[in-house]
């Protein structure tokens, strides 16, 4: 299934911003953030299609998902 | 001129009243500015100094402005900004809470920081600054952490709670705290170019969703720094959001978390 993948702030760095890739069908988010080799303590802010999600949640096909560093300054 | 309210009705301008007959009226009554300024609100005469508020906040919703506490966790990047604007808005009663004094590495970005003040605590230079500027403005400083400990003590009475704190772990404490004591949480947070902010209301539990998994986590201005920009962006969007909650005004940010992105110029809403 196709997902669309949206990365924020320094997330891009060295990645991409948007790209829509092939995923297994029934991935979950958590399996999403490790294909794509991003260490997981890097991901804060999770939406798909603009609502809050989280690690466990599954994906469906057209699904637009995106990740967002932790920022905690002031 | 027996009376303040006479005093201060002779004195009227249309219906403004100039600061000369404010600090005429505080010499003559031997009252504080502040007491000018509830006076000639409750008189529906509104200090010529909030003029330009209006028709934005009318001369009852500035008493109502008057009126309020607004708590401010953090007196530096964020901090600063936030109390500048609080005070030049009309907020009657701010805590100023901040443990650190002003050190080299604040002058790139903290509004309240010059070299004068280097060394100097954070809370009381903050006071000092409103007073400069508002004196019918109360200014509470306290120069103490905030944490779940004293959490209660320092809130308890605030009508808003605003988060300008430094770090995700006492953020979450925050969060935690305004629940436990059913108070408005304004949050907004800064990285380099980026910068997040929401609204919680009592029984959102927003800011556990949004950091849940990393609690602990450090964030990217630990790398990034923080430049003079992003602090003052997301410390107006702070007040506005203060602003709209104090008076119960138009449509804030609760269940939604703007992420902005000054890099590229972008704005991310989403739905929490």
């Amino acid at each position: 299934m196709r997902i669309t993948v949206k990365l924020f702030a320094t997330l891009r760095s060295g990645r991409f911003y948007t790209e829509t890739r092939e995923f297994s069908p029934g991935i979950t988010i958590g399996e999403v953030i490790k294909e794509l080799g991003i260490p997981e303590k890097e991901v804060t802010l999770i939406f798909v299609n603009g609502r809050h999600a989280d690690t466990h949640d599954t994906l469906t096909d057209g699904d637009t998902i995106g990740f967002f560093p932790p920022v905690g300054g002031g | 001129m027996d009376t303040l309210q006479n005093f201060l009705l002779a004195h009227t301008q249309g219906d403004l009243l100039p600061w000369e007959a404010q600090v005429q009226a505080a010499e003559y009554f031997s009252l504080t500015y502040s007491e000018i300024e509830e006076a000639a609100l409750q008189l529906n005469i509104l200090p010529s100094r909030y003029q330009r508020n209006r028709q934005t906040i009318s001369t009852t919703q500035q008493f109502t402005l008057f009126h309020s506490t607004v708590a401010v966790i953090g007196c530096g990047g964020l901090g600063g900004y936030i109390i500048e604007e609080l005070a030049r808005l009309g907020v009657g009663n701010i805590k100023a809470i901040d443990p650190d004094v002003f050190e080299e590495h604040n002058l790139n970005r903290q509004i309240l920081s010059t070299i004068s003040v280097l060394g100097k605590p954070k809370a009381d230079v903050a006071q000092a600054r409103v007073n400069d500027i508002n004196p019918a403005v109360n200014v509470i400083p306290i120069k103490d952490a905030f944490s779940k400990a004293n959490g209660a003590e320092l809130l308890h009475d605030a009508n808003v709670v605003v988060d300008a704190l430094d770090n995700i772990p006492v953020r979450i404490e925050l969060a935690e705290t305004c629940e436990m004591l059913k108070i408005p949480l304004v949050h907004g947070t800064i990285g380099g170019w980026y910068g997040q902010i929401t609204t919680q209301l009592p029984g959102d539990k927003t800011i556990q969703k949004i950091y849940g998994r990393h609690s602990k986590a450090t964030g990217v201005e630990k790398v990034l720094g923080n430049p003079s920009f992003t602090p003052a962006i997301i410390a107006s969007l702070e007040v506005a959001e203060t602003c709209k909650i104090l008076l119960n005004q138009g449509t804030t940010l609760r269940k939604r978390v703007l992420f902005i992105n000054l890099l590229d110029m972008e704005i991310e809403d989403i739905k929490i």
